[in-house]
């Protein structure tokens, strides 16, 4: 399997920078919890019977593992592609570009689900985690893992330069990260607003994740899943054809 | 007869309005070394991309191993090495993890990989910087080490585009010395390079490449003495001082005058003779020289007699 050659590679790197990596991704999401859930909290009734800090902590797992799967694959594949070359190096041995497109989507989604493992585990410590449930999040999150990997490598794959990435996320991250039923209920919002949720993908992912956290595991969350699923299959043949177009000419 | 390993019948790329290669053919032979001469822009590059897969055969037919492709498949691609241009190392690994893990990818075992990556190591001469960081490595280290990385597979054709651009005179020498070795073993070596003295020190066989096309193709010294005279006299003046008509006058006396953007050289079967009549035309000997026909004056004569940079 030549995209497991790739991914391996990517190990290597991640075996030298892990600590580094994850503190970082660790620490701003505990600022937001602890800003946001123990100040703000302070000043905001219960939502559906949760305290505030309960209601936010299983979003801030599946938006840690968002930002991690999509920074990987806009600047971190970004720099792979036009700066080191890195893709150009791999796709000259017995690999295609398809190859190269999953071996990035596995590095991303690894990096995403271990992300939000670390988060899950740190609300565990905070009593935020109120059913065994929760020990399926790690398995869901490779889920919106592809999902928003493969949202960032397209948007990669028609990038010429890396200041454009601040787009990305500046007018499709954060909004999505804001509006995303994380902070407050989406059923708060206007009617309109409320359809458009179900085209944001870390809606879903915030959903699922916070059935899990709270233990309120139905079926529908399998329709949450796959809508994430079904994008990611309609995306993977769009990132490969964009991919081949900036290396093969 | 050995074997043809790569052959190419009127290969040609277009790239919008610009049509980088207008129909080459070529065929190179198995444990040969083969170049590409020519100047930036001639479609050297354009041609070793189609060949090691990162380019799709649009016009033309190319052969490698024998078999017709259109873009080279992963089993083929796992018989080439290949060292681009650009120095594509991996910056975030060090310089064994680079070629660990690059083994790796050509699906050598994690113990394989080491044990060759080890091996090419020493054999580049670069042992004691195994665990050094890309960036500590000067250019001429880095491109050892692009071809140690290039060489992991244990390759059967090895493409070099510009192996030797940018570096030393020294890391030149060394680079050629390995090349030579691993023509030694066998392995058929296909180089781009726009230095002469590369292409001679290093060719069995070689094209001239010019703006997409093959002007004239053979061994260094068929080229030489096919397509100039065996004497050149190299005119160091500015061509406003040099006696007018002298063109004419080389030309009279049996031999060939070419003049490059503002030197002028002057060609003849007998060098001796034509250095004593230089005097009687007017040219000053001090500022000339006088030297045996080099592949330079070939690259020169072939490529258009000067126009270009």
């Amino acid at each position: 399997m030549a995209m497991l050659r790739i991914f391996a590679r990517h190990m290597a790197v991640f075996r030298k920078i892990w600590f580094t990596n994850i503190m970082f991704n660790f620490i701003e999401p505990l600022l937001y919890l602890t800003a946001m859930g123990y100040g703000l909290g302070a000043f905001v009734r219960d939502i559906g019977g949760l305290s505030y800090i309960q209601y936010i902590a299983p979003g801030m797992i599946a938006s840690s593992a968002m930002f991690a799967a999509s920074f990987e694959c806009t600047y971190g594949s970004f720099v792979r592609l036009h700066y080191q070359k890195t893709f150009h190096a791999m796709l000259v041995g017995p690999v295609t570009v398809r190859d190269i497109v999953s071996g990035e989507i596995l590095y991303a989604t690894f990096k995403s689900t271990v992300f939000g493992l670390v988060i899950l585990a740190v609300i565990t410590v905070l009593g935020q985690v109120q059913s065994w449930w929760a020990a399926l999040i790690p398995l869901f999150l490779v889920i919106p893992g592809l999902t928003f990997s493969l949202l960032a490598l397209c948007y990669t794959g028609v990038t010429d330069n890396i200041d454009k990435f601040n787009y990305y996320v500046t007018l499709f991250l954060t909004p999505s990260y804001l509006f995303s039923g994380v902070f407050f209920p989406i059923s708060s919002m206007p009617a309109w607003a409320q359809v458009l949720a179900w085209f944001n993908p870390i809606y879903h992912s915030v959903e699922v994740c916070r059935a899990m956290a709270l233990g309120n595991a139905t079926p529908g969350l399998l329709v949450h899943a796959g809508v994430l699923l079904a994008v990611a299959m309609l995306l993977m043949p769009l990132a490969v054809r964009l991919m081949t177009k900036r290396l093969i000419v | 007869m050995n074997a043809t390993v790569v052959r190419a019948e009127n290969l040609g790329k277009t790239y919008g309005d610009f049509r980088a290669l207008k129909g080459i053919s070529f065929s190179i032979q198995a444990g040969q070394c083969f170049g590409f001469l020519g100047h930036n822009g001639a479609g050297k590059t354009t041609t070793m991309r189609m060949i090691y897969g990162m380019s799709t055969v649009e016009e033309g037919q190319l052969w490698l191993f024998e078999q017709q492709i259109s873009l080279t498949p992963p089993v083929i691609k796992g018989r080439l090495g290949v060292v681009p241009q650009e120095d594509n190392l991996d910056d975030d690994l060090t310089v064994l993890d680079n070629l660990e893990v690059y083994g790796a990818i050509y699906g050598l075992s994690r113990g394989e990989s080491r044990a060759r990556g080890k091996e090419l190591l020493s054999f580049m001469g670069l042992e004691d910087k195994a665990s050094s960081d890309i960036e500590s490595l000067s250019g001429g280290l880095k491109r050892r080490l692009v071809i140690a990385r290039a060489l992991m597979n244990r390759p059967e054709i090895v493409i070099l585009d510009e192996p030797t651009t940018g570096l030393d005179p020294q890391a030149r020498h060394l680079v050629w010395q390995k090349l030579r070795s691993l023509k030694s073993e066998g392995v058929t070596l296909i180089l781009t390079t726009h230095y002469m003295e590369e292409a001679v020190q290093l060719c069995d066989r070689l094209v001239i490449m010019h703006e997409g096309i093959i002007l004239d193709e053979g061994s260094p010294r068929e080229l030489i003495d096919r397509c100039v005279l065996p004497y050149v006299i190299e005119v160091h003046l500015p061509l406003s001082q040099v006696p007018q008509g002298i063109t004419d006058r080389v030309a009279a006396w049996g031999g060939e005058a070419i003049q490059v953007v503002d030197g002028l050289f002057l060609y003849a079967s007998d060098g001796q003779t034509l250095w004593h009549s230089l005097e009687e035309w007017g040219v000053p000997k001090h500022a000339c020289l006088l030297r045996p026909a080099n592949l330079e004056d070939v690259f020169l004569k072939l490529t258009g007699k000067g126009n270009q940079e």
